[in-house]
């Protein structure tokens, strides 16, 4: 019997005015799946993961998330959301590790929402699955790109949520902290079973660290298992030759 | 040396100053780091209509103007998002109608030019107690209001779109920091006039953020310096003579650049630090 369904995508087309962005795009993401989601630029990833997340509204289709239809969503706290300008902090911003870690606890909280004391051992809890619980008084403008990232997964996680989507969230970060970071995230759904959803263009993440793959070109021209991606007449026809694909995992 | 603690309209101007420099300060701290500083400037503009409304209806100017700004920060709000303008672009329509009709109403009334200066270059040693005991009331509730909302006004200053995937309002709380906004301009346009009220909202936020390592840091900076300013001001206008709206602002203003200064100076000596220890490794 295959894993609970978590997220359904039904039929969901989208556009700005005249322009087509998503066309009757369907798939589901089940539990303990960490799905990437991939295509060229402009392919419409990051507007299907908003939609997805509530924050644009799809000109058709419906979206059910933890079994709820998006509009009557209301258990935030059961989903992380890293976004794409992550690691593009103002340097100037006047925050600390902790506070940015506490913002992910609001979600659990109702008015007014008052961090407890008992809430600190949370933040030290999340911050400790990601390798920063000694820095948890730093500011972030401090911090490299790396390290930054790191914060927003604990925020993300600060909660211990269901689902995990990241849009994208190694752009301008150098390789060998990319490789080091999505280890981590590998290990969180291994180990946790922690469902992730991920927005990213590079082969080696999808090759290496997921075991499902959506590729989306307006429309979703190839879902399944990363097996199936790596071995599909349809993605090879994609890459035309552009890239060498090394599907092997250690 | 007289001591200007024992006259009444001292012991007023400080009272109204501090109580309305603080929630200030702290709330431009929100507005600043937002990028939405130009906010309480336009709504300033947007007050001198109020004002004029006001004083050619006979009705109290203060509570005409809170109703006209408040309303004004909402239309910003809805222009943006309606007429899909920038920021910027909605403060300048709204800020310049307001301006408009105060020119109009003034040119109408055309007899309380004198009253309209006080209000345009603030007069806070003629503060009465009326107006003292209202502008500590709104002071108290903005200050409450960002105390309750303290954590969501975090989130939605740090990264608006994460705070509505975990279940805030960020509509609502835009247009609740819109009306803070509004109102603690027309607090603070007693207090150092129309023309200068956004230097409360914007430079001892400024000045905070120069050297405050976290968000509370910041917020607790703002208030020191925002009440240290209003004093200093007033302490030195009482006793050199000069307008206190003025020397508040000229006080926040060298706040500000000696606090710039000291966190250049000091990056600067880091960085020598961390030069120097390079080349002994």
């Amino acid at each position: 019997m295959g894993n609970e369904v978590l997220i359904s995508v039904e039929n969901v087309s989208f556009g700005y005015g005249e322009t087509v962005v998503l066309q009757e795009v369907s798939f589901d993401i089940a539990s303990a799946d960490f799905l990437a989601l991939t295509g060229p630029n402009g392919s419409g990833k990051t507007t299907l993961l908003r939609i997805i997340l509530g924050l644009l509204k799809p000109s058709q289709g419906r979206i059910f998330l933890l079994g709820e239809e998006i509009e009557r969503f209301r258990h935030w706290n059961r989903i992380g959301y890293v976004p794409q300008k992550a690691t593009n902090v103002d340097p100037l911003f006047p925050a600390t590790v902790r506070e940015i870690v506490a913002m992910g606890l609001l979600s659990q909280k109702s008015f007014p929402r008052f961090l407890k004391r008992g809430d600190e051992a949370g933040i030290d809890r999340a911050l400790k699955r990601v390798g920063m619980e000694g820095l948890k008084n730093r500011r972030i403008g401090e911090l490299s790109g790396g390290q930054q990232q790191r914060v927003f997964i604990a925020r993300a996680i600060v909660n211990t949520p269901d689902v995990l989507f990241l849009d994208e969230p190694t752009a301008g970060v150098d390789a060998e902290t990319q490789t080091r970071f999505y280890e981590m995230l590998s290990e969180l759904n291994r180990r946790e079973r922690l469902t992730i959803v991920l927005i990213t263009h590079d082969f080696s993440v999808i090759t290496k660290h997921v075991n499902k793959v959506a590729c989306l070109n307006q429309r979703l021209f190839f879902h399944g298992t990363h097996e199936e991606f790596c071995s599909s007449p349809v993605v090879q026809e994609l890459l035309q030759g552009e890239h060498h694909l090394v599907c092997h995992r250690h | 040396m007289d001591n200007f603690l024992t006259y009444a309209f001292m012991q007023r101007a400080l009272l109204a100053g501090i109580g309305v420099s603080i929630p200030c300060a702290i709330l431009g701290i929100f507005l600043v780091l937002r990028r939405d500083a130009m906010i309480g400037h336009g709504l300033a503009h947007v007050t001198f209509g109020g004002v004029a409304l006001g004083l050619l209806l006979s009705v109290a100017p203060l509570l005409v103007t809170l109703g006209v700004s408040v309303a004004s920060a909402l239309g910003i709000l809805k222009l943006k998002e309606k007429a899909g303008l920038h920021g910027d672009t909605a403060i300048g329509i709204v800020s310049s109608l307001g301006m408009a009709l105060g020119i109009l109403l003034v040119s109408l009334a055309g007899s309380f030019n004198v009253d309209l200066f006080g209000y345009l270059f603030g007069n806070v040693l003629a503060i009465d107690p009326e107006e003292v005991w209202l502008s500590l009331l709104l002071a108290t509730g903005v200050l409450a209001t960002t105390i309750l909302f303290y954590q969501e006004f975090f989130f939605l200053t740090f990264d608006p779109e994460s705070a509505r995937t975990s279940g805030i309002r960020v509509r609502r709380l835009e247009s609740l920091m819109a009306v803070l906004a509004a109102v603690t301009v027309v607090l603070g346009m007693k207090v150092v006039g129309i023309l200068m009220v956004s230097s409360l909202l914007i430079i001892p936020a400024a000045a905070s953020l120069q050297i405050a390592r976290s968000f509370k840091q910041a917020l607790v900076f703002a208030a020191i310096l925002a009440g240290g300013a209003t004093i200093g001001g007033l302490v030195i206008s009482y006793y050199l003579d000069w307008p206190p709206s003025g020397t508040i602002v000229a006080l926040s203003g060298f706040l500000f650049l000696l606090l710039f200064l000291m966190r250049k100076s000091l990056r600067q000596r880091r960085r020598l630090e961390s030069r120097r220890d390079h080349n002994k490794s």
